[in-house]
């Protein structure tokens, strides 16, 4: 006799969300994926390259396209879901609008929320017309075309690390570590596409934890020529010619410095989803320090809960790489498998 | 630059103002730096705004001078503090009007300090009963003057005899703003505006006609830094502070600055004919010094007052320059005449003097 498949709901559509759908489809589970947005992707969508490969973000984008393209899958966007509850027939999911889905078990795959770079009030993002953030940068990369507001083409750009991370002035005090590698690809990509453009990285620490990340940076230095200041921009601020004046203390060289840039990236940070605190708070899942979700054991259960027949997948936990929000969802996947077996 | 985004901070940092009925604490500086500063702030709001304004002669200094030189203990200044809002609440009033931009951010420390460590608040009242007999409420608003005028900029405008404009051409004047850092720097919400882009004098400037100049030393502190200028030894750091600021706005070609602090305003003015006697330097257009006004000086020449009832001339660098640019005929000659007409003594080396 021919058994109905258990369903699975996936709570958000980013990649740690359509990883997991797809694997669990693949193993046979009716899958309902729900998504916030238009269309899965989630910030994947805006990316034109990865690190450290500089690989185009389509490759990855296709791959998690056909993963979520699988026939098991029911994918609803536009919607949130708003709150879920255990109970012992299985997992009940709240959706935005008050609709409600029985689920045997759910995976949190809520993921992150850039920080709003207008909060760095010092750096005039909304304000000054030259300053942009990674984001609007990799907007640049997909559009061909790298130039200043008034459409001419800078001379000198300036990469500002850690905005929204490690700064106790905006509640953060986590490292977003994707961030330091970003600007190295970035500087790299500005590099070859305006060669005579100086390219400077402002950083507190250089983070280059991940397999290629160091060799990327050397690269960055021996071959592309970025420059690397250590030190944290106080302030920016424009002259008469509309050139942003940036404040910086180099703290190798001990003395606060001056430069003029025609171009300042801010390299925003990742913070816990407003829509995944809201589903926290809702559903009484706790919450670190740091904001994004308390699994029930940092060591060996990362993607549990402490909620019967609910698991955590992603960047809802902690800032992470695509690699690792891949393989984080996959141990969803097999914590959510075992569980459904049980 | 886009004026949207400064008007979106301006949004998040807005504070309640009241209305009316204010108890008014004076600067211990501001009556010598800037004669008439104080006087017109109570003319206009009581005369030409017709506002109760209650000051208390038993009101003393706050003692932050002292506080902020090392002298004067953290319990002893809110006692101090705790003694002046006893006089306003016996008065009857709930909303302090605090003219120094010193006192205000020692008022704004204390209150959040007593928001944060009540216990702090019951000892402050243990020793000003034990010191005074004295009991007080925390008011239920503290304004900076400027914060006044502020709120009540668009009254100004309509009332206006002249505006921040070039009588000749018709172009709106272009001013240097700066908050003292004691405004805001340290309790943003306290503040029109926020620390890194103010609102408060931005306000009164745009509301009367002129434009702000956005230069790239606008967050600089002035120089006073009590310790800067209260150690003889350590005044170059002032003076070269300020210096920094001139030579930031310069290109600019600034009509005149306002500012709201009175250290402020008297060493931008001051250390511009230091400048000038130790370099032979200016920053204004045309070899003139810029002159540094307070915002009830501004607001006083907005409304049509006396130059020199309103103390212009007691600044280094003199304002006529300014006041011909703005079409207001003011007497040079009658600068230094006392009431009954008998001259008063000049000061030397004024700058555009």
């Amino acid at each position: 006799m021919k058994t109905v498949p258990k369903h699975v709901l996936v709570a958000g559509g980013g990649v740690a969300g359509m990883e997991a759908a797809g694997a669990l489809a693949e193993m046979g589970y009716r899958v309902t994926l729900v998504e916030k947005g238009d269309d899965p992707g989630g910030h994947l969508l805006q990316w034109h390259a990865l690190f450290p490969d500089r690989r185009p973000a389509d490759e990855v984008r296709s791959y998690l396209r056909k993963r979520a393209g699988h026939h098991n899958i029911n994918i609803i966007t536009r919607t949130t879901v708003e709150k879920v509850r255990h109970h012992p027939g299985g997992v009940r999911v709240t959706l935005s609008g008050g609709t409600e889905e029985e689920a045997d078990a759910v995976i949190v795959a809520t993921g992150f929320d850039l920080f709003d770079a207008h909060r760095k009030e010092e750096y005039g993002y909304g304000i000054y017309d030259n300053v942009i953030t990674s984001v609007d940068l990799e907007a640049m990369f997909n559009r061909g075309r790298l130039e200043k507001a008034d459409g001419t083409v800078p001379s000198r750009i300036g990469l500002i690390h850690c905005v929204g991370s490690r700064d106790e002035k905006v509640n953060n005090n986590h490292c977003s570590k994707v961030c330091c590698v970003t600007a190295v690809k970035q500087a790299i990509e500005v590099r070859q596409m305006l060669p005579s453009c100086e390219v400077f990285c402002f950083y507190m620490d250089m983070r280059m934890y991940g397999p290629y990340y160091e060799e990327l940076y050397r690269e960055s230095q021996e071959v592309h020529n970025v420059n690397f200041i250590r030190g944290k921009v106080s302030e920016a601020s424009v002259n008469i010619n509309n050139r942003l004046v940036i404040k910086v203390e180099d703290t190798l060289a001990g003395r606060p410095l001056k430069m003029e840039l025609d171009i300042m990236v801010l390299m925003v940070g990742m913070e816990m989803a407003e829509s995944g605190a809201k589903l926290a708070e809702a559903s009484g899942f706790r919450q670190g320090i740091n904001s994004f979700l308390e699994s029930g054991d940092h060591h060996y259960g990362n993607n549990l809960s402490g909620i019967k027949g609910v698991f955590y997948a992603g960047t809802c936990t902690a800032p992470m790489n695509i690699t690792d929000t891949i393989s984080h969802a996959r141990a969803a996947v097999a914590e959510t498998v075992r569980y459904l077996k049980a | 630059m886009k004026p949207e985004g400064k008007k979106r901070i301006w949004a998040e940092y807005q504070k309640e103002i009241p209305d009316d009925h204010f108890f008014y604490v004076r600067s211990c500086i501001r009556q010598t730096f800037f004669a008439g500063s104080e006087q017109y702030f109570l003319k206009i709001l009581r005369e030409d705004l017709g506002k109760d304004v209650y000051e208390d002669p038993r009101h003393t200094t706050c003692t932050g001078i002292g506080y902020h030189g090392d002298v004067v203990p953290f319990e002893t200044i809110q006692t101090v503090v705790a003694r002046h809002f006893a006089l306003a609440t016996e008065a009857g009033y709930r909303h302090i009007a605090i003219s120094c931009v010193t006192s205000f951010g020692i008022y704004s420390e204390i209150l959040e300090t007593w928001k944060h460590f009540p216990e702090t608040l019951e000892r402050t009242r243990e020793d000003l009963y034990k010191a005074t007999g004295r009991t007080f409420e925390v008011p239920e608003t503290i304004s900076h003057t400027s914060d006044i005028i502020y709120k009540f900029r668009e009254e100004i405008a309509r009332k206006a005899k002249y505006n921040l404009v070039d009588a000749a051409t018709g172009k709106p004047l272009k001013v240097v703003e700066h908050i003292g850092c004691h405004y805001s720097k340290m309790f943003p919400k306290y503040g029109v505006g926020g620390a890194e882009f103010p609102h408060v004098l931005v306000g009164m400037v745009e509301s009367w006609g002129g434009d702000i100049i956005d230069y790239p030393e606008r967050r600089h502190c002035c120089g006073f830094g009590f310790r800067q200028y209260l150690v003889q030894a350590n005044r170059g750091y002032s003076l070269f502070a300020s210096r920094k600021k001139f030579e930031s706005m310069e290109p600019y070609r600034p009509d005149m600055i306002i500012a709201n602090c009175p250290g402020c305003t008297m060493f931008m003015d001051r250390w511009q004919y230091t400048i000038k006697e130790i370099d032979g330097i200016t920053y204004g257009a045309e070899g003139h010094g810029i002159p540094v006004l307070t915002y009830e000086e501004v607001a006083g020449l907005v409304l049509g007052y006396d130059p020199w009832e309103l103390g212009l001339q007691y600044h280094n660098v003199q304002s006529l320059p300014l006041l011909r640019k703005m079409g207001i005929k003011a007497d040079p000659e009658r600068r230094f005449l006392d009431r009954d007409g008998s001259r008063l003594p000049e000061p030397a080396n004024l700058i555009d003097g």
